[in-house]
């Protein structure tokens, strides 16, 4: 277990790395002047190469990406042109736009991302696991036919016409909600999940499809396997046989797609965000991407592997928690 | 009140019949066979007996009566009380039998609880109880482990157990010793005589094996094409058939006891090896599969390595293809020419690729050699298929075409494409049938006569290896334990595996089989 742990810690570290180098060298060859973004349209030449200075953007690619190691690990001096400002570690640089500090900026957003999609994790689970076993255990009849096509409208319908819906009919026709607005967990937990209902639902229909998808098709094939056969041959009953020995068996390509979904809604669910007005990483990355600020991007993205990383170790320990045959190595 | 009672019984499967108009009865604490070769409906009927058509869309016709209900008629609550708690069944698999997630003692007890007003801790008393009649050793604390963590023979004895829980009237086996060796077979087939005798329920098995049968039963039922052939005693049927597919089914079963009749002469050596030894893995999970092995091959004859699973027989076979690299000792070929050694593989389905054709899979050596011509490569192909009793116009058929020996065939045909002096046939006809086993073991007969090849026999059936062998070498914990001529082997083993081995293979005479079965009871109390 400690060498799971160890081996994971260390891949997760390069991983992340090679996104960080990947996301540099991207910048560094995308075309358009930098600075001249930065400072904005009205800029003099002069000005703009005085940003381009302060932001060390004449330096070699390999110099610019040494400050940011250096800063990853022993914090940095800034200077914002009339005072100095210390970041430090693990800092991930100053935002070419605000002036603020990168490592701040995604402590802000984050809570906002992880609230969204920890909820809405739970949600999908729920609706598409419970979905896919009753459709497998259905198959055939007319209940299956009517939640497929349901699934299948869930997977073909935009994130914002889902969403959209909802907000007008439970905000604006039957008022039973206001319309949401991010309220800090700490502050007042009933406020939060209250405004956050609905953003978890949208995101959460959309995701449920697949996962009911896939839910059932793996339930079909744990369904024809031997052991399943052999205790029906028992007598146990059809629940206890659905339930205890064929969705088990089915739920490791379940545990696998969750980890992957929910480490890139982390960072993806901008759409969602966007709607309901959310303030989290993706809206935020979304924006970083289009003014070329590019520790913010930088800094975005390695959250957001981070956590693609971590549900994946996540996922791997709990393959070995519910199938013993697994050795964690 | 008989305990099994099926008239007329028909099992539809779309437009396949594969139960017609089969009609028997069994009598409470009887013992009765189901023997067929594959596709005679056997397994069928014992579904039937549960019921487990139904649902599955299956058309079911006649009736079927086990302990007084009626199968067909039966309602879902009746026909789950039946299932377990008055008949149950032991199925052929015993590792995919059980739910790999759970413990063995759970999932016993789970069964045990849809029968018995029990508490949990009641019923995993029982659970262990039945473990330990079974004869599993330090029961309480093996319950807890999972099906992977058991030998395929405790697994089908757990199995066994899982049935005797609810106490049945009837057990039904469905090839319960198919995938076990030998001498684990005859202490399963010992156990479910002795559980038997005591419990006096009744035993309905199911199996491809006359010898099986014969050790095990009282009446014997031969079934062909779903229907009955001939229904009778044990000693009647396999002593004095009446019919002739019943006659034509005992020729075809190897004789552990018959001597090979005479072969040529063997030729010079094709292949030797010297101190053979392979390992897998590394440091503490390093594992010796092959451990100083020697032996050679003369031209024109057949050498058969005998040995239960985990013996080592398989990777020496790889090794002397060339598939697998040996850790230490060295192949030299006789008289310092390339050896050519091909292989035929045991599984003709999963060995043979089913999205090319045949004749593409048979050209594949002769294109590996540098063939080009492709009018060339088709003439050569036809003529092998010619030669191994297929047609030259199945060059374009696809695997899932054939039988499992036709498969056999092509395999066949693709190991001589290489013109080999040598080939290694790895279990070639466990898979088989005995008739077609009977075919293929003659087609690689008539082969050796023809092209001189020496040939490796490598199999777990005794009787089978003494068929084909004109040198047996008997393989146990990667060594050869013994080896010479075939006849001397069998006849006077003086090796004490070797000796165990055979008698543990199933006698076709029951009454052989009974006083076999007395002499391995006194040798385990002693």
């Amino acid at each position: 277990m400690t060498g799971f742990l160890l081996r994971r810690v260390l891949g997760a570290v390069v991983t992340l790395l090679a996104i960080s180098v990947i996301v540099y060298v991207v910048f560094y060859v995308t075309p358009g002047n930098v600075a001249q973004i930065t400072c904005g349209p009205r800029c003099s030449p002069e000005q703009v190469d005085q940003v381009a200075q302060q932001l060390r953007l004449d330096d070699p690619l390999y110099v610019r990406y040494w400050h940011f190691l250096e800063g990853l690990v022993a914090g940095q001096d800034y200077s914002t042109g009339t005072s100095v400002e210390h970041c430090s570690a693990p800092c991930l640089g100053l935002s070419y736009q605000s002036d603020q500090q990168v490592t701040q900026l995604i402590l802000n957003k984050l809570p906002v991302s992880l609230s969204l999609v920890f909820g809405a994790m739970v949600l999908w689970l729920i609706l598409g696991v419970g979905t896919g076993v009753l459709s497998a255990w259905r198959r055939g009849r007319l209940s299956e036919r009517l939640l497929t096509g349901v699934t299948l409208a869930g997977v073909a319908t935009p994130v914002f016409v889902i969403g959209l819906v909802l907000m007008i009919v439970v905000c604006g026709q039957l008022q039973l909600l206001p319309f949401p607005q991010y309220v800090n967990l700490t502050d007042d937990p009933e406020q939060w999940a209250w405004n956050l209902l609905l953003p978890w639902l949208s995101l959460a229909l959309i995701e449920a499809a697949a996962f009911a998808r896939l839910t059932r098709a793996s339930m079909l094939e744990t369904l024809a396997d031997d052991h399943i056969r052999t205790f029906r041959a028992y007598g146990v009953g059809e629940r206890s046989v659905i339930g205890r020995h064929a969705l088990r068996g089915a739920l490791a390509p379940v545990i696998a797609l969750n980890a992957n979904n929910f480490g890139s809604a982390v960072g993806g669910a901008v759409l969602t965000e966007t709607l309901f007005g959310l303030p989290g990483i993706g809206q935020e990355l979304v924006h970083a991407v289009n003014v070329v600020d590019l520790p913010v991007v930088v800094g975005m993205v390695l959250v957001i592997g981070f956590f693609v990383v971590l549900a994946n170790a996540v996922a791997d320990v709990l393959y070995a928690v519910a199938d013993r045959r697994v050795v964690l190595a | 009140m008989s305990l099994v009672d099926v008239s007329d019984l028909t099992v539809e499967f779309g437009s396949l019949r594969a139960v017609d108009g089969l009609s028997f009865r069994l009598e409470q604490g009887g013992a009765l066979a189901l023997v067929g070769e594959s596709g005679s409906g056997k397994s069928t009927v014992a579904s039937a007996l549960l019921g487990l058509h139904r649902g599955t869309g299956a058309r079911v016709g006649g009736s079927v009566e086990v302990a007084g209900i009626d199968v067909e008629e039966a309602s879902d609550e009746e026909l789950r009380r039946l299932r377990g708690g008055k008949a149950a069944m032991v199925f052929q698999d015993p590792l995919s039998s059980f739910d790999p997630y759970y413990a063995i003692g759970d999932q016993i007890a789970e069964v045990y609880r849809v029968h018995a007003r029990v508490s949990r801790r009641a019923a995993r008393a029982r659970a262990v109880e039945v473990l330990e009649r079974v004869g599993i050793p330090d029961a309480p604390r093996r319950s807890r482990s999972r099906p992977h963590e058991f030998s395929g023979g405790m697994r089908q004895r757990a199995l066994i157990a899982m049935a005797l829980a609810c106490t049945p009237d009837l057990l039904i086996a469905d090839e319960p010793t198919t995938a076990l060796d030998v001498t684990v077979q005859a202490q399963i087939l010992d156990l479910l005589h002795t559980l038997r005798e005591e419990t006096g329920m009744g035993l309905l098995l199911v199996t491809h094996d006359v010898g099986v049968a014969a050790e095990s039963v009282d009446e014997v039922l031969v079934m062909r094409h779903g229907r009955a052939v001939e229904h009778g005693p044990v000693g009647t049927v396999l002593g004095t058939p009446g019919e002739t597919y019943t006659r034509e089914l005992l020729a075809a079963v190897p004789r552990v006891d018959a001597r090979r009749a005479a072969t040529g002469e063997a030729g010079e050596v094709v292949l030797e090896a010297t101190g053979l030894r392979r390992e897998f893995g590394r440091g503490k999970k390093a594992f010796t599969a092959v451990d100083g092995v020697s032996l050679t091959i003369r031209r024109g004859e057949t050498l058969g390595v005998v040995g239960e699973s985990g013996s080592g027989k398989t990777t020496l076979g790889r090794m002397l293809v060339g598939l697998l690299e040996p850790t230490a000792g060295e192949i030299k070929p006789g008289g310092g020419v390339r050896p050519d050694v091909q292989m035929v593989f045991q599984d003709p389905v999963s060995s043979l690729n089913p999205r090319r054709s045949v004749g593409e899979s048979i050209a594949d050596p002769l294109r590996a050699r540098g063939e080009r011509d492709e009018t060339r490569i088709r003439g050569r192909v036809t003529e092998l298929l010619e030669r191994v009793g297929l047609e030259g116009a199945h060059y374009d058929r696809y695997p899932h075409e054939f039988s499992g020996g036709q498969r056999q065939r092509v395999g066949i045909a693709r190991a001589l494409a290489a013109d080999p002096r040598v080939i290694v046939c790895d279990e070639p006809v466990s898979a088989l049938d005995v008739t077609t086993q009977a075919q293929v073991v003659a087609l690689l007969g008539e082969l050796q006569r023809e092209l001189g090849l020496a040939l490796v026999f490598v199999a777990h059936d005794l009787a089978v290896v003494r068929q084909v062998s004109d040198r047996v070498a008997v393989m146990r914990r990667g060594r050869i334990v013994e080896s010479g001529p075939a006849d001397e082997v069998y006849d006077h083993p003086q090796d004490p595996y070797t000796q165990q081995l055979l008698a543990a293979v199933p006698a076709l005479d029951p009454e052989v089989a009974a006083r076999r079965r007395a002499a391995r009871r006194e040798l385990a109390a002693a």
